[in-house]
């Protein structure tokens, strides 16, 4: 079992986004200590501006995030695939064990535990074989289970993924959603980023709908019906440069 | 007894082809290992541009103190360092990118350095500072090639884990709290250190040959980091035996034939490679089992 728990993620009333435009606006609510949330909406909704802002990749513009207790690096963060670069010659192993920087850094030696860690990790995502070849022999599929062998090896109790089942097919994701569901049985919070409805109903206990600002956020059922959809589809995506500075005070 | 005249009664009889190639060996060892990062980094051509960068801080101490090794490549390492931040600081606080943003202070440095250079110096010295003179290469040359290659692979073995992390998957290092700026600023300060230490062996303008070709070549022959380093190194270290055995025997200008070897290997490697070559894809309408 998880030894250490995430205290809980707290928006304080938390703007986010680029060049002075909202991408998640007055953000206020709780992720509960080891919850399991997907967060939805459509494309332009702030879903993955939001999950930066938990990691610290992106600064609030008003209110802020709070994590008490927990160090930012150590938080397990999966990014979209287009962030990484594939012809860079780099193993799978060498990959995955990337994973040990919060504990290892710059300097630290990889131990012999650490070695057998990350053998477990790439067996735990069905990868044993793929060890030595490099990241540009993989299909996006693989290259997915290595992400998610490194989240493993990472060891945290808070995990954030954006758009993990983009572009996979069916079997690997039922493989990891079943690694995501082993998570939030241990314990951990997970958060993540998805497009398909279905999903998030059937196996998040909890989503988080939005639109740049929340259009319904709890208990996945009662979030995702007609009704709330049919709002998120009235909620269109807008970038203003003559838009004027919005005078709602952060709290 | 010809063939060994030929080989090596160069660098045997003349205490300055020894230099010459001690000297462009030393920069061999660190400038290639640069050149492998920035190509896979995608900086091939800011290489091209940094080493323009670095022209007026050369020209400044040549107005100085002469033509002298120390004074020129201090005055290169600020100029090339201050161009790479002001670059950097201009393409994340505004909406220019990174290359445009490099593309206009190289091209102002340029004019800056080639109007230094001009107004006390004759097209000779120019022509100097441009194409530099391996076969000049002092005792001072010497050290200042010798440190910066010494300073390269220790600054790159201390930085090498984040740097691979950075070169991967850049998101996740700073996700995790990893020095990635401090990693991308060191890289390009290498990267002028070793433009400088070559610019008195090739010139401003070849300084980069020796670390993109030598790395372009290895593309061909290795599909491992260490593998293109270590063909990269080789590629570099023949490349100047050969560039200047040509260069006595035909008497060639030095820095070009050093970096033309480097460019027929390049040349030879895009056919021949084993990891990638022309000559080694697979015959049309034919496939492997798997």
């Amino acid at each position: 079992m998880q030894k250490r728990q995430a205290p809980p993620i707290r928006f304080a009333d938390v703007t986010l986004g680029y060049d002075g435009h909202p991408a998640v606006h007055h953000l206020r609510g709780e992720i509960a200590s080891g919850s399991m949330t997907a967060v939805v909406g459509p494309n332009g909704s702030g879903k993955s501006t939001l999950i930066k802002g938990i990691v610290g990749l992106l600064q609030p513009i008003d209110g802020h995030i709070d994590i008490e207790g927990l160090d930012r690096s150590q938080i397990s963060y999966l990014p979209q695939q287009a962030n990484i670069d594939r012809s860079f010659p780099i193993s799978v192993v060498e990959m995955v064990s990337l994973g040990l920087w919060p504990r290892r850094g710059m300097f630290g030696s990889v131990t012999a535990a650490d070695k057998e860690q990350v053998a477990d990790a790439i067996a735990t995502v069905g990868l044993t074989g793929f060890e030595a070849r490099t990241l540009d022999t993989l299909s996006g599929g693989q290259l997915q289970r290595v992400l998610f062998a490194r989240v493993l090896v990472q060891d945290s109790p808070l995990i954030l993924l954006d758009e993990p089942f983009t572009a996979i097919d069916t079997s690997t994701a039922n493989h990891l959603m079943d690694l995501i569901e082993r998570w939030h049985d241990e314990n951990r919070t997970v958060v993540a980023v998805l497009h398909d409805l279905d999903l998030a109903r059937e196996r998040f206990p909890q989503t988080l709908l939005m639109a740049r600002e929340p259009i319904a956020w709890g208990a996945s059922k009662e979030v995702l019906t007609p009704a709330n959809l049919l709002r998120l589809r009235s909620m269109s995506e807008s970038w203003d440069d003559t838009a004027p500075w919005c005078e709602r005070a952060a709290g | 007894m010809i063939i060994y005249d030929f080989l090596f009664g160069p660098f045997v009889d003349f205490s300055f082809m020894r230099r010459a190639l001690a000297g462009s060996i030393a920069l061999s060892f660190g400038a290639a290992p640069i050149g492998v990062f920035m190509m896979l980094r995608r900086m091939s051509l800011m290489g091209d541009a940094m080493a323009h960068a670095i022209l007026p801080g050369a020209a400044v101490g040549f107005l100085l103190f002469g033509l002298q090794i120390l004074p020129m490549g201090i005055g290169g390492m600020i100029a090339g360092l201050f161009v790479a931040v002001a670059a950097g600081l201009v393409a994340r606080g505004t909406v220019l990118k990174e290359d445009a943003s490099l593309a206009a202070f190289y091209l102002i440095s340029l004019s800056l350095g080639v109007l230094i250079v001009s107004m006390k110096g004759s097209s000779i010295d120019l022509m100097h500072v441009l194409f530099g003179s391996v076969l000049a290469v002092d005792d001072n040359a010497l050290l200042v090639l010798g440190g910066a290659s010494t300073i390269s692979i220790v600054v790159l073995a201390v930085i090498l884990r984040p740097l691979i992390a950075e070169c991967v998957d850049p998101v996740f290092l700073a996700a995790v709290k990893g020095p990635g700026a401090v990693v991308h600023i060191v890289f390009l300060g290498l990267v002028v250190l070793n433009l400088v230490a070559g610019f008195q062996a090739l010139g401003t303008l070849l300084a980069v040959g020796m670390m993109i070709l030598p790395a372009a070549a290895a593309r061909f022959w290795a599909r491992r980091l260490e593998g293109l380093i270590a063909v990269a190194v080789g590629v570099a270290m023949l490349s100047c035996y050969v560039g200047l055995l040509l260069s006595y025997h035909m008497n060639l200008a030095s820095g070009p034939a050093i970096t033309l070897s480097a460019g027929a290997a390049y040349l030879v490697s895009i056919f021949i490679g084993r990891a990638g070559g022309v000559l080694w894809k697979p015959p049309p309408h034919k496939h492997r089992a798997a």
